[in-house]
């Protein structure tokens, strides 16, 4: 697991010497090995480059971790699964560092239950979010949370599948 | 240009119309089970006198059919009819105990003017050979299925002891999704037998929780029409002129407003007063007249749904304080609130019906979502409906049904059920999904 956090570390530079052409799929599936094994010390002076001109074009709300927006959740559930905790650190951070972004948080949830129940339940995952992106360097005042309950489904069928692409937090930045 | 094309985007989503206008989706009711016992009556085809053109509405259609939807009458089909008299003189009582009728219906309608009748109609008990109940009835054009109607509301009081619901309206939702994932949400009123669908509000965004006023003039509910990806405010609006006003618009969510019943007072839920607040779902009541807003809970749980008992002392609503949404009873002067609900897993979103002696609800036992009451003498709950995603139980003014959201052929539609369960109807409509109904008190016209 570290391996891989560590690869995925040094895998943006090469991602960004490549180009902004480049997909993140792309960025996924090839860098890792490549950079690990490969000399790893030519990816050193990159980073500096990050700070140049040319990248700047790069929105980092992009990319990576922050370019993840959505956090899901089980059933009748508005805990932070472990695996969604790395996603809003990174936002997080991002928010801590730039004072003047502002997120919306909305909570979704899947059509099982009331419809005005359900904007309750969506509101306590979009505080979960909100609490944990507090918890960790954000400021409250850049945060703001609305409930759509089962409203706003991402997918419209009426099984498992769809339900649990259907209970989610949505990050959405108002301001970058 | 980004800019200007986002504004345009939260313009045009937020043009919404509350112009009363007529559309074409009907809701047609269809009896899927009926009750053993039924009356068998024969409801006659009106004569028509000193009229060349035939009226474009026909009476005893609308009589039969309002009859047939109530589960307690089996009318027969026109084709039948052994003979169609039209005055007393004319009925041979034999011929109808043959047939199985117990009661039979005779009428006529007489042109007295352009556009005006005069319509006459008589109930008959077939074995005693009696008249039951006769009137005369003036009517213009535009009231014809309206005075059809008030007759199934006369026949149905006369033989049941109740009164009948005919001449009521249902509010409910449709929601339209287009090809290109935009949204198209209306609020219609419609006569209870599902015709004459008049659009309330139209949205790009979420229309909720209608609840009528006791006179049956305004309704409240919510709407996500304002801020730029939809905010909740609450709002009452006179249906027959479209006139609204806001309630409640805090910055967290406002939702399922609930009328009391003297018309004074709304119940609604409000999650945060000020934008700093921690969001909390908690019950308030909102006085119309002084625009008083009175916090009723205040626990950390979910509590929404309030709902009015008719004597105005409790407020019932869902809370999940003890976990999962079960359904509470607060009295209004204070002090602790009271479960009423233990069977299954959940139950959420109650309606008292009009007596106040039982309460609907959404129940959850493990298969899903079904309509169940609880009786709130005996305590006896019972599940009426079979459906895995059943909500949105509504009350008719008299009690005798409740109409429902469910889920046919994979799409959302209105169904009814009898307090009983012993009567079951489906409410397809030609397209979009359907919800939220909210059943009409008696109208008075």
């Amino acid at each position: 697991m570290k391996l891989i956090r560590l690869a995925a570390a040094l895998a943006i530079p090469v991602f960004l010497i490549v180009g902004c052409g480049a997909t993140p799929e792309e960025q996924t599936e090839a860098a890792p090995e490549p950079v690990v094994e490969e000399k790893p010390m030519d990816m050193a002076p990159t980073p500096m480059a990050v700070e140049s001109a040319p990248v700047r074009q790069v929105d980092r709300l992009d990319e990576g971790l922050l370019a993840q927006r959505t956090i899901y959740f089980d059933f009748d559930k508005y805990n932070i699964k472990e695996e969604f905790r790395e996603v809003i650190a990174a936002h997080a951070e991002y928010l801590a560092n730039n004072p003047s972004a502002k997120v919306t948080i909305e909570g979704h949830c899947d059509e099982r239950g009331t419809r005005e129940y359900n904007i309750g339940l969506g509101e306590r995952r979009a505080s979960a979010v909100q609490q944990m992106l507090t918890l960790q360097g954000a400021s409250s005042r850049q945060i703001n949370t609305v409930s759509y309950g089962e409203e706003r489904p991402n997918a419209l069928g009426h099984d498992e599948e769809a339900w649990s692409r259907n209970r989610r937090g949505e990050i959405i930045y108002t301001s970058r | 240009m980004f800019k200007m094309f986002s504004r345009l985007l939260i313009l045009s989503s937020i043009l919404v119309s509350w112009l009363p206008m007529s559309a074409h989706a009907v809701l047609q009711i269809e009896i899927t089970e009926g009750v053993e016992g039924a009356f068998p009556i024969a409801v006659v085809p009106f004569a028509l006198e000193g009229q060349d053109t035939p009226p474009s509405v026909i009476m005893s259609s609308i009589i039969a059919a309002d009859l047939g939807r109530s589960g307690r009458f089996k009318p027969f089909a026109e084709r039948d009819l052994v003979a169609q008299p039209s005055q007393t003189t004319d009925i041979k009582y034999q011929n109808w105990r043959i047939l199985g009728a117990d009661y039979l219906v005779i009428g006529k309608m007489r042109r007295t003017g352009p556009a005006a009748y005069a319509i006459q109609f008589q109930l008959f008990d077939v074995y005693k050979q009696t008249q039951l109940a006769g009137y005369s009835i003036p009517a213009n054009q535009d009231d014809l299925r309206y005075v059809a109607h008030q007759i199934s509301d006369i026949i149905y009081e006369t033989l049941t002891g109740e009164p009948g619901a005919s001449n009521t309206r249902i509010a409910y939702i449709t929601l339209i999704r287009g090809k290109d994932n935009s949204t198209k949400y209306s609020l219609y009123v419609a006569d209870a037998d599902g015709y004459n669908p008049q659009v309330v509000l139209q949205s790009a965004r979420e229309i909720l929780s209608p609840s009528w006023s006791p006179d049956g003039r305004y309704l409240a509910y919510v709407s996500f029409e304002s801020g730029s990806r939809g905010e909740s405010a609450v709002y009452i609006q006179e249906v027959a002129t479209g006139k609204r006003q806001e309630i409640a618009k805090y910055p967290g969510h406002n939702g399922a407003p609930s009328w009391s019943p003297d018309g004074t007072s709304l119940a609604l839920v409000i999650s945060r007063i000020k934008q700093t607040d921690r969001s909390n779902y908690d019950i308030y009541t909102y006085d119309l007249r002084s625009r008083a807003l009175k916090r009723i809970t205040s626990d950390p749980g979910i509590d929404t749904y309030p709902i009015w008992s008719p004597d105005k002392k409790y407020l019932l609503f869902t809370s999940d304080r003890s976990g999962r949404p079960q359904i509470y009873r607060q009295d209004l002067k204070g002090g602790r609130a009271e479960r009423l609900t233990f069977a299954g897993a959940e139950n959420d979103r109650a309606v008292i019906s009009p007596d106040g002696r039982k309460v609907a609800m959404v129940n959850n036992s493990g298969s899903g979502y079904q309509i169940g009451v609880l009786d709130m003498e005996t305590r006896h709950f019972q599940v009426l409906t079979d459906g895995t995603l059943d909500e949105s139980p509504s009350f008719a003014p008299n009690g005798s049904m409740i109409i429902y959201a469910t889920t046919y052929n994979d799409r959302q539609v209105l169904s009814a059920v009898s307090t009983d369960g012993r009567v079951k109807q489906r409410i397809p409509s030609d397209e979009g999904s359907v919800r939220e109904p909210a059943w009409s008190p008696f109208v008075k016209k």
